[in-house]
Formats: C-alpha cells, structure tokens, sequence
C-alpha cells in the first residue's frame, strides 16, 4: 500500500512520520533509542544542540493544540531549527486558500518541514503526496486517523518505566471511536510487541470489529483493569454527550473514570497514563491523576525527546549521501 | 599492520605520565576527564585508572554536534553524553582515540561548553595522525603516525584494546 511506504526513502529511512502502521519493530525501537539521547539535552545548562541548524520547519495547525504544538515548538528550537506556527483556523483558509495553496505558499518560502494537525483524517499524507522532494512531514493528529508522535513519546514512557513491552498487559480506556491517539497506540503496541491489550470502554464508544486490531475488548472497567501493567485514559471529548453516545459525564465517571479503588486490581507497580488534556472528575479522578502511579507529566517532559528524534530523524533522510569523514 | 594489546598498554602509560607532567607544569588541579565514545571512553578508562581520579569519568556523544548533518544524516546512536559533574571553572582533560581531521574535537569542544565554562581542556589522544582540516593539535599523545589519505588507523575494543592498519583499495 502506497500510504504505508510514502514514509519510508529508499534506504528504508523514515523520510515523512504519517502513521504507526507499516513501519517495522526494528525502526519504532531506532525512534526511541534516538529519543533516549534527546532526554539529556533537556536537562542541561543549555538545553540545545546544533543538529537543524539552518532548516526551517512550520507548525501547521489546522486545529488547536496547546501541548502537542508547545512540545513540537521547543523540540525544533531544541534542535536549533527556525521555526514559525501557523494557526491556519486563523488565517488564510478562511479566506478560501485551499490546503494545497498554503502549502506551496511555505514551500516557495524554502521550508523543509512542515508538522501538520488537521480535523481531516489523511490530511498529512495528502500534503506528503504532493509535497516538494526536500521537504518531510510530521502528522501531529488527522481527524480520527493517527497521532504517531503521541504513540512513540507513550511508548517511551513505558519503556522508561517497565524496561520492555514483551511481557506487559495494557488497558486503553475511554473514547477509542474518535480517538486518533488510541488507534495509534495499538498499532505501536502490537509492533513492539505488547503481548495484551485491553480496550475499555462502553459499545457507543468503540468501532465496529475493534478486534481485528488484536485488542481484547471489556465493557467492565474493572474487569478489566485486573492485573495490568498501564493504563491508558483517553479524554473523553464532550461534544459525545449532545451527540447522544453517553448518557451525561456523572454517568461516565460512575462506570469508567479511574479512581484509586479502581486502581487497586492492577499490578501494584501500574503506570497510570493520559495523553491530555485532562477532564478531571469525568475520566480520571485527581487522586490518581496526581498520584503514586501517575507518569502523565513524564509524557509531557518525553513529548519533546520524541519529537526531537522524529524531526532529526526525517529531515536526516534528506541527506546528500557524499562521505563524511570525523 | 596491527598494534597488540602489550605495545598500547606502553603507550597508554606514556600518555599517563605526559598528563601528569602537564597538570603539574601548569598547576591544574582535580581535574575531570572526559572521553569521547566510543574508543576514546576505552582509552579515558585506563587513563582514569592510571590518574587515580577521584570525580567520576565523564562521556561524551558528539553525534548532535558533527558537522556532516546535510551531508550523511544522523549518525547511528551510541549511548548518550553523560558529565556527571559541573565543568564551569574546572579543568578538563578530554581523551579521544585517533585525532585525524580535528572535526570531532572541535564537535566536542562545542558541546562541553555548552554544559558550562570550563577553566581549560587539554587534548590527550592514543594515536595522533596525519590529515588536520582544522587548526587542533593534542597536548599528550600515545602515538604519531603519518598516514596517506586512504589509509586508516581504528582502535577495537574494549578487550583487548587493539589498533588496526587499513588500506582502501
């Protein structure tokens, strides 16, 4: 399939980071090596290294973001790349400019990033099929499709906090229908090699033939939570409830938010995660979400390393390929 | 040609004493190394040890810092850069295996100082080869060969340390 190798150069390196799906175990566990060396340079006196020096990349940002494009800004400026966000809600869209239009406007500004969020699923891989041959794209969440930076920086965190994926049950809670980010996490797991994962989360909220990803499917929170390793909270989006998906959110608390009880028929050293932004007291209460078990600040803190790794990594690919000698 | 094990432990002791004599003759005192990995970590090792240092060795990943980014790409990781201590003001004796061009020393000078200000750094190096694009020179070293342009000299280890001639055809 086209949509899978668009990411992939000849070489086999990662040229555009559009979706976790079609990329192999051994190049997730290179974008997570590469991040292990980006951690540090956060925790420096000076918290930057040359490596993008004189690349430009453009925050695309079709829709709003606080976390994702704060983390996706300080990792180019980490990397010492120019950097500019568009908030294009806000901009020429409204005037008409078709996607297409913007991007060739940036394009003949020589950029050679371009890290996109759009409301459309496949919003990047369109722009990655008619972009310049020099420029890579990042897909930072399209419509209910993929979120793969989200994915690698939750692989990262569990791989800091539990060593390997080879023996870990994981529970994904929540709004799996319109997350874009539990998709993206499945098919991370399952590549990395996750031998179980849970999705929890009542029918209305879960697509149809769910398993065929290879998750077990609960409707009962603490069935299934019983002895996992992580637990994923999703943020339930609250538009669901006027769509009729969901009674009223005390309801949804009431059957699926996390609360330190529920917690208790996990592994006794669970990793309690959520990608953000968090609706305290629907999906998760502050108890848990402050606690003992709690890495969601971790994820933020990892947020940066991973996307400094995807964005070295793909403009990497661009290279002239003539010797280089140390 | 091959360089075994007995011949670099003489010239890692050379580098010993040279150091010593150095620190001495300019009165630098307690101060930190710091090897580039990966084969100038193995030959910091042994330098460390001969010096009976008491801080901790500091390693450094020069990758984020080489100057042939647009030309190959991000290197293959090796373990990160780890200075488990504070180099303002301190003195610091960076160890690497082969100096050829001096581009990966001027990537490491870089990158110290972008953990502090250190008070001086002195260049100690196993093998001191011929091929300089930049104007670097060591302060202590094992050995000086004169290599043409499509010879190259590479340290594997880290047991035994060994250096290995080769010739590009």
């Amino acid at each position: 399939m086209r949509s899978a190798n668009l990411q992939l150069d000849e070489n086999g390196r990662l040229r555009h980071f559009l979706t976790i799906e079609g990329l192999d175990q051994a190049l997730l566990l290179h974008i997570l090596d590469t991040a292990e060396s980006f951690v540090g340079v956060g925790e420096r006196a000076v918290k930057k290294v040359p490596l993008l020096r004189g690349k430009t990349i453009v925050n695309l940002f079709f829709e709003p973001s606080t976390r994702t494009r704060t983390t996706f800004e300080l990792a180019a400026k980490r990397l010492s790349a120019d950097l500019l966000t568009i908030n294009v809600s806000a901009s020429a869209t409204s005037k008409g400019e078709s996607l297409l239009d913007t991007m060739r406007n940036l394009e003949a500004m020589h950029c050679d990033m371009f890290v996109v969020r759009h409301a459309t699923s496949g919003a990047a891989h369109f722009m990655a099929r008619h972009v310049a041959p020099h420029v890579s794209v990042v897909n930072a969440g399209d419509g209910r499709h993929a979120h793969p930076t989200q994915a690698v920086l939750d692989m990262f965190t569990i791989r800091r906090a539990k060593g390997d994926f080879t023996s870990l049950r994981v529970a994904i809670v929540g709004d799996i229908l319109h997350s874009r980010v539990a998709r993206s996490q499945i098919h991370a797991l399952t590549t990395l090699g996750a031998p179980e994962v849970r999705v929890i989360a009542p029918g209305t909220l879960l697509p149809s033939k769910v398993e065929t990803l290879g998750v077990h499917v609960y409707h009962d929170l603490e069935r299934g939570l019983k002895d996992v390793d992580v637990v994923i909270m999703l943020r339930l989006q609250r538009e669901r409830m006027q769509s009729g998906l969901l009674p009223s959110e005390h309801e949804y608390f009431h059957f699926y938010g996390l609360t330190k009880e529920r917690l208790r028929v996990a592994r006794p050293d669970v990793i309690v995660m959520h990608p953000g932004p968090l609706n305290r007291g629907v999906e998760i209460d502050s108890d848990v979400a402050d606690g003992a078990h709690s890495v969601i600040l971790q994820q933020v803190t990892y947020g940066i390393a991973v996307r400094m790794a995807v964005m070295s990594l793909a403009l990497g690919s661009h290279a002239s390929g003539e010797g280089g000698e140390a | 040609m091959t360089l075994e094990t007995a011949e670099i432990t003489g010239l890692l002791e050379g580098m010993g004493a040279g150091l010593r004599e150095l620190l001495a003759r300019k009165g630098r005192e307690a101060p930190l190394m710091v090897g580039i990995r990966t084969g100038g970590v193995w030959v910091a090792k042994r330098l460390h040890g001969q010096l009976d240092l008491e801080t901790p060795l500091g390693e450094l990943n020069i990758n984020f810092y080489r100057d042939d980014f647009t030309r190959i790409g991000l290197h293959p990781q090796v373990q990160p850069s780890n200075l488990p201590f504070q180099v303002d003001a301190r003195h610091i004796l960076l160890v690497d295996d082969v100096l050829h061009t001096g581009r990966t020393i001027r990537a490491a000078l870089n990158e110290i100082f972008d953990y502090g200000r250190p008070a001086s750094v002195a260049l100690a190096v196993l093998v001191d080869r011929s091929g300089r694009e930049l104007p670097i020179q060591a302060d202590v070293v094992g050995k000086r060969l004169d290599l043409g342009p499509g010879e190259h000299i590479k340290l594997t280890g880290p047991e035994p340390l060994m250096l290995q001639l080769q010739r590009a055809t």
